[in-house]
């Protein structure tokens, strides 16, 4: 008996569910298994670029559920921006390495507890205690001209447009913030001082001297 | 079918690790420091993951602010660090005790 048009299409969308399950199960594995080489690598640098694919792996699973402008945000801002940021004073900073391995074994065990403490927790909130409640229904895939963007964009500048622009003033501060605490002012370094610039007067400065025409 | 306990459930074991990361690298403040931008990251798994399940937007939005603030506590961070490194050409958190907190 072959089976119905009804049946195969049951049946391929059966595997194509099973096809995204093992497709977030392998990203979910990258992601842990780099936040676990962010947290014991060695080296910063390498702290940093496990960093980055656990920033990108996490872009691709905000792209499953469907967040596609805060996936590319996370890329742009994330491995574009505060990453190189992280690289750039890792490598500015010159750090010994290799002497401060003895922390490690020693604080592992509680830093571990406290993890597995804390995963249980969360994991009774979230596990067990849902079990009476009804689940939460799956919900449908967005149309392909949904655009998250567009719809972000409607909430973001109407309802929410106050903590938007507290957001940029955020910032603003962030900008100031870095710049004042990196400037410094080295004893003989020569620069301009706008202030005595704007201030000076041709009288200080140049003194006309009357004398007579030397004769020969 | 990816169901929302998937991803709380990985979002909890996100949180967990970068936690446990707190407590382990205790020498080096750059990496405690992208510890934190990994339990904001964790967090972040939350809201957009609750934003799909409920179809609200509003989780996508809070994401967008949190992001938005990370970003500024790194840049923040990273200058306390350069200045700290530059006064005592140290970044390991135990021998930061001058204020005798």
């Amino acid at each position: 008996m072959r089976p119905s048009l009804q049946q195969i299409e049951q049946r391929t969308r059966s595997i194509g569910d099973m096809l995204i399950l093992a497709y977030f199960y392998m990203l979910a594995f990258v992601l842990l298994v780099s936040a676990i080489g962010v947290v014991t690598a060695r080296n910063p640098v390498y702290a940093a670029l496990f960093l980055i694919l656990a920033f990108v792996t996490s872009a691709i699973l905000w792209l499953l559920l469907e967040a596609e402008f805060l996936a590319m945000v996370l890329v742009l801002v994330y491995v574009g921006a505060v990453m190189v940021l992280f690289l750039f004073v890792v490598m500015m900073l010159d750090i010994n390495v290799e002497k401060d391995r003895k922390s490690f074994t020693r604080y592992a065990p509680f830093g571990g507890l406290i993890a597995l403490i804390m995963f249980l927790e969360i994991a009774f909130v979230v596990g067990w205690r849902s079990l009476g409640l009804p689940d939460v229904a799956m919900p449908v895939p967005h149309d392909a001209d949904y655009s998250n963007t567009k719809e972000l964009g409607s909430v973001l500048y109407t309802e929410h447009v106050y903590a938007f622009e507290l957001a940029a003033f955020i910032l603003l501060l962030a900008i100031v913030a870095a710049i004042v605490l990196t400037m410094r002012r080295r004893p003989g370094l020569k620069k301009q001082v706008i202030s005595e610039q704007v201030s000076a007067r041709p009288e200080d400065r140049i003194r006309i001297v009357k004398m007579e025409a030397e004769k020969d | 079918m990816i169901t929302l306990t998937h991803y709380l459930s990985l979002s909890a074991l996100l949180f967990s690790i970068a936690m446990a990361g707190i407590f382990i690298n205790r020498k080096n403040l750059i990496v405690l420091l992208m510890c934190v931008e990994l339990l904001l990251l964790a967090v972040n798994f939350n809201f957009i993951a609750f934003s799909r399940y409920l179809d609200d937007l509003s989780g996508q939005v809070f994401v967008f602010f949190i992001l938005t603030v990370a970003a500024a506590e790194a840049a923040i961070g990273l200058a306390i660090l350069v200045v700290l490194f530059r006064t005592k050409t140290s970044i390991n958190v135990q021998e930061l005790d001058e204020m005798k907190g």
